[in-house]
């Protein structure tokens, strides 16, 4: 499922808790990334689910719902 | 395990001394070639040499001033290497001439492979290396790049600007555990430095306090230190015999 392996991305890479990933949270208010850890996140993003994120796809990625989203979108 | 070092323009030159300081030092070598002409040259001997410190060497062809031929090169050399833990940026050239007779194609070749190439090398490299939490870039700079000089505008430029990207790197990847540093060498005897006239370099050697040209092992040298070193970073290490003092 593409939300379990976004968890497990944001989980290894942010150093957050299960717990504290909801659909909802913001990756940058909630999660803490920075601009460097998003850069990261979109990276392991592209290589696990085998796609490509333009930079401008990236300012549309406000939380974790909407990176599933996208994903799913990709993924049809 | 063994760490992998990239060290582009290795066929010659810095570049040349600092893959075999490297090779002596235990790392594996990717040899950067700009050319299958650059192996026949000497790149090809160097990763000879280097292989009988026991390492594994093997020379990598393209130009890092490629955007795309350079993420190639570096794809094939982590496929063949393994990675790569430390980036050294060597590969550079010049194309002297006075402000006013400059052409613009001597400004561009300088700019494009001094400091695109770097460029290019640190872009494709660090995401490797944010992946890893760990790196280490080293890019050769000039004196140059902090004084200037006549008749090199464009190289003083390109030189210039890979100090300031060193340190703009520095800043950004150092949250990974990435340090990246420059090196400025003064006059060190090279093919670069070989063509120089002799009028001028006689003026460089009385500015030099040690009096005498240095040797490309004495600035692999400095790359030895903070290839090894994991607390200096964003700062650029002059060796130049006191030339800059």
């Amino acid at each position: 499922m593409v939300l379990d392996k976004v968890k497990k991305i944001l989980i290894e890479q942010l150093d957050v808790d299960e717990g504290a990933i909801s659909m909802e949270s913001s990756i940058i208010d909630d999660l803490g990334a920075d601009s460097l850890d998003v850069v990261d996140m979109v990276m392991s993003l592209e290589e696990e689910f085998d796609v490509e994120i333009p930079d401008d796809e990236i300012e549309g990625m406000k939380t974790v719902g909407d990176i599933v989203k996208f994903i799913e979108a990709k993924s049809e | 395990m063994s760490k992998t070092a990239w060290v582009t323009g290795a066929s010659s030159g810095i570049g040349a001394a600092t893959a075999l300081a490297l090779a002596e030092k235990g790392y594996d070598i990717a040899v950067g070639c700009h050319s299958e002409d650059s192996i026949t040259r000497g790149g090809g001997k160097v990763a000879e040499d280097c292989r009988a410190f026991g390492v594994k060497a093997e020379c990598f062809v393209g130009s890092v001033e490629d955007f795309d031929d350079c993420a190639g090169l570096v794809g094939r050399i982590v496929e063949q290497m393994g990675g790569i833990d430390l980036l050294v940026n060597c590969a550079g050239i010049t194309r002297d001439g006075l402000i006013a007779r400059m052409s613009e194609e001597q400004f561009d070749q300088v700019i494009d492979v001094n400091l695109k190439g770097a460029f290019c090398a640190i872009r494709h490299v660090s995401p490797l290396m944010m992946k890893k939490r760990a790196g280490k870039i080293i890019n050769i700079a000039s004196v140059i790049g902090l004084g200037g000089n006549a008749g090199q505008a464009n190289y003083a430029a390109s030189k210039g600007g890979v100090i300031a990207m060193t340190k703009s790197v520095a800043k950004e990847l150092g949250g990974r555990g990435i340090t990246c540093n420059a090196i400025a060498p003064g006059f060190i005897e090279t093919k670069m430095t070989a063509v120089l006239p002799e009028k001028a370099m006689d003026a460089v050697l009385s500015a030099t306090a040690l009096g005498r040209p240095g040797k490309p092992e004495e600035v692999a040298h400095a790359v030895l230190f903070l290839a090894e070193n994991d607390f200096v970073t964003g700062q650029v290490i002059v060796v130049d015999g006191g030339l800059h003092i």
